[in-house]
């Protein structure tokens, strides 16, 4: 029985939820627990928070199942309810960042890179480093909404650039501009800081 | 034609997807071929982003899981 359930596809899955079976609900969400936690920590940037929006945001995807679209793809479908939920946390806190799209322009004002001559590449063991994983997270929660978000569909979540668009009701085209600004975001305030689990590597002042 | 750095650096993204017309790919690529700068950038961005989409960078609290069983337990019954 137990093995039937685990070859059961997704829209199986929602089926039979909505047909009452509600303790499949959790066959359905666990591959999507650690997404929609993500989603929910870089906006909350705490851990109790992130928690408590990331469990309603189960909830209320529960409640609203039959809603669900099989057209859409179920992931973007519970990201987006994760994403809502934290946005209206924070605007009801009122402690909305001010990072705002008004204080982020998405044309013109050029990133300039953390300029370089050699990289040696700093290998994923690294990542067994408590303080290189917090510093990671601390780079990507500390981007401005806009490109956090995005970035963090496209290229830790791999959604494709339509699915990142549908997710965050933007364009496509809006999608690949936040995200190239994302990551040479990330490049430059990364780079340097990696840089210095590596003191030998020449770098180049740059104005 | 011949790319500057600054340009190349818009490029960048767009390089790492693929998704750059053929014929600006070809001369990024010749750009990076000569230009060190350039290719350390390349580098150091694409090795943060193999980094940054590691699993270990964002992981789920202890018992996260079974919070969120014992929770939904609670509400979904209602």
């Amino acid at each position: 029985m137990t093995r039937a359930c685990e070859t059961r596809d997704e829209a199986q899955l929602i089926a039979s939820v909505l047909a009452g079976e509600t303790q499949l609900y959790y066959e359905l969400i666990r591959p999507y627990e650690r997404s929609v936690y993500m989603m929910a920590l870089s906006y909350m940037k705490n851990e109790a928070d992130a928690e408590d929006v990331a469990q309603e945001a189960f909830l209320k995807a529960f409640h609203h199942l039959a809603t669900f679209r099989s057209e859409a793809k179920f992931s973007t479908w519970l990201v987006g309810i994760a994403l809502n939920e934290a946005r209206n946390r924070l605007r009801h806190e009122a402690v909305m960042r001010m990072e705002s799209i008004d204080d982020a322009p998405e044309e013109g004002g050029h990133i300039s890179p953390a300029i370089l001559r050699d990289w040696r590449e700093v290998p994923s063991e690294a990542l067994e480093r408590k303080e290189v994983r917090e510093m990671l997270q601390k780079a990507i929660t500390s981007l401005p909404d806009i490109y956090r978000e995005v970035f963090l569909l496209r290229d830790v979540e791999e959604l494709n650039n339509v699915e990142t668009a549908a997710a965050l009701c933007i364009t496509v085209g809006n999608v690949k501009v936040r995200l190239h600004r994302a990551r040479m975001m990330l490049q430059k305030q990364l780079t340097p800081l990696l840089r210095n689990m590596n003191p030998k590597r020449r770098w180049i002042p740059w104005f | 034609m011949v790319l500057d750095c600054k340009h190349v650096w818009d490029c960048i993204s767009g390089y790492l997807d693929n998704t750059l017309p053929r014929e600006m790919r070809d001369l990024v690529q010749k750009h990076l071929d000569h230009c060190e700068i350039c290719s350390a950038i390349l580098d150091s961005t694409r090795n943060i982003l193999i980094l940054t989409a590691d699993d270990l960078v964002f992981e789920l609290p202890v018992g996260f899981s079974e919070r969120l069983h014992a929770r939904l337990d609670e509400e979904m019954v209602g």
